[in-house]
C-alpha cells in the first residue's frame, strides 16, 4: 500500500516531465496531473508495476472545465473560447488496496488524449462516452464512434459542453419543448 | 353494449350491426406490442401480472408489430428511439391504437427543458389515442387508460375512423 505522495514520486522518477503535479487538497483521492500524450504509458506502468498494481479502472470521466473566455456568439448567446477539457481516471488496486486519481487536460478547441483502452479494456466504452458527450478525441482508440447520441448526430456537437446549444430539429422532429 | 344485449329469438342466431360486431371484437382483444422503454414499463409489466391482470381485458403482449393492435409508449422517448418507434408503428397493421403512458411520453416530463436527447411528446411522431398522466402512472391509471381506449373503439364507425 502506497500513499499519494509515494506514488507521485515513483511516477516522477520514471516519467519526469510527463507527470506534472500532485493535488492533495481534494475531498477524496489525491489527483496527479499527467501529460495527455503520455497517459497510456503512465497507465501501463501503474497497472503492471508490482508496487502499484492498479488493476481496476473504476471510472473514466470527461469534464468540461469551462475555464476559457466567455464571448458572445453572433446570435447573442455565450460560447467559451480557449481553456481546457479534462479526463479523470479513478484507479483502484484490488490486491494492494490503494487508490489514486489521474487527470489530463487538453486544449478545448482540439482536445487530444491518448487512449488507455489497451491498458484497461473497460476504458473502451468510457472513452466513447467522453468523446460523444464532451468531445475529447482519444488517439489510437479502436472504435471511436458516438455511443449514446445517434450516429448521425451533428458533427462536433457534444451535449455536455457548458456552452452547448440544442439543434432545432433532428430528422424532422422538433427538439425544443 | 351492442352485441350480447340483442334478442335471442331463435336458437343460435344473433342479429347485430356489423360495426358493433367489429368494434366488440377489436376492443375485447387488444394485443399490445411487447415493448417497454423506462420506469413506466415496470408499471406496465406489473399491470400485466396476475394482481392487476391486463389479460382480463384481452390485453396480451405480442412480440411482433405485424400482429399487434396497440402500442403502449411506456417511458422516456429519446430522439434515437423515436425513429425506431416510428418504424414499429408503420409496421403495425391498421386498425392500430396508441396509449401514451406517463409524463415523458406525453410531453417530455422532467426532461422538458434540459433533455437534449428527449423527444418532447410522442405525439410529435405518431398519433396518440389516449394519454395516461403520472410519473409513473399506477397500474390502476393504465387500466383506466385502457378502458378509455375501449370506449373510443366501441364508438368507432366503419366509414370514419375515430380512434
Amino acid at each position: 500500500m502506497k500513499n499519494a505522495e509515494e506514488i507521485f514520486n515513483i511516477l516522477k522518477d520514471n516519467f519526469g516531465d510527463a507527470v506534472i503535479a500532485l493535488d492533495k487538497d481534494t475531498p477524496t483521492e489525491a489527483v496527479i496531473t499527467v501529460d495527455p500524450l503520455k497517459i497510456h504509458l503512465v497507465g501501463e506502468f501503474l497497472r503492471t508495476n508490482e508496487d502499484m498494481m492498479f488493476d481496476s479502472l473504476m471510472c473514466l470521466s470527461g469534464v468540461d472545465d469551462a475555464n476559457g473566455k466567455k464571448v458572445k456568439d453572433a446570435d447573442g448567446t455565450d460560447i467559451i473560447e480557449g481553456g481546457t477539457l479534462s479526463v479523470y481516471y479513478h484507479l483502484h488496486s484490488v490486491s494492494l488496496k490503494h487508490k489514486i486519481t489521474l487527470k489530463v487536460s487538453a486544449p478545448r478547441e482540439d482536445a487530444k488524449v491518448e487512449s488507455v483502452e489497451n491498458v484497461w479494456k473497460c476504458a473502451d466504452w468510457h472513452e466513447r462516452e467522453a468523446f460523444d458527450l464532451v468531445g475529447i478525441k482519444f488517439l489510437n482508440h479502436p472504435d471511436l464512434r458516438r455511443i449514446m447520441m445517434p450516429y448521425d448526430w451533428e458533427e462536433g456537437s457534444h451535449p455536455l459542453r457548458k456552452d452547448y446549444k440544442n439543434p432545432e430539429f433532428y430528422q424532422g422532429m422538433k427538439v425544443p419543448y | 353494449m351492442g352485441l350480447l344485449d340483442k334478442e335471442f329469438s331463435d336458437g343460435n342466431i344473433v342479429i347485430a350491426p356489423v360495426e358493433d360486431l367489429f368494434n366488440w371484437a377489436r376492443l375485447s382483444s387488444i394485443w399490445q406490442l411487447g415493448f417497454g422503454l423506462a420506469c413506466c414499463a415496470i408499471e406496465m409489466m406489473a399491470t400485466s401480472m396476475s394482481h392487476y391482470d391486463f389479460d382480463r381485458f384481452g390485453v396480451i403482449p405480442r412480440n411482433t408489430p405485424r400482429q399487434a393492435d396497440a402500442i403502449i409508449i411506456s417511458g422516456t422517448v429519446t430522439l434515437k428511439m423515436a425513429t425506431r418507434i416510428k418504424r414499429l408503428y408503420e409496421q403495425m397493421p391498421a386498425p392500430k391504437y396508441i396509449i401514451s403512458m406517463g409524463s415523458c411520453a406525453n410531453c417530455g416530463g422532467p426532461y422538458w427543458e434540459h433533455g437534449y436527447h428527449v423527444l418532447k411528446g410522442i405525439d410529435r411522431v405518431i398519433p396518440v389515442d389516449v394519454y395516461v398522466p403520472g410519473c409513473p402512472p399506477r397500474p390502476e391509471a393504465l387500466l383506466e387508460g385502457l378502458l378509455k381506449l375501449q370506449d373510443k373503439i366501441r364508438n368507432e364507425s366503419l366509414r370514419k375512423k375515430s380512434a
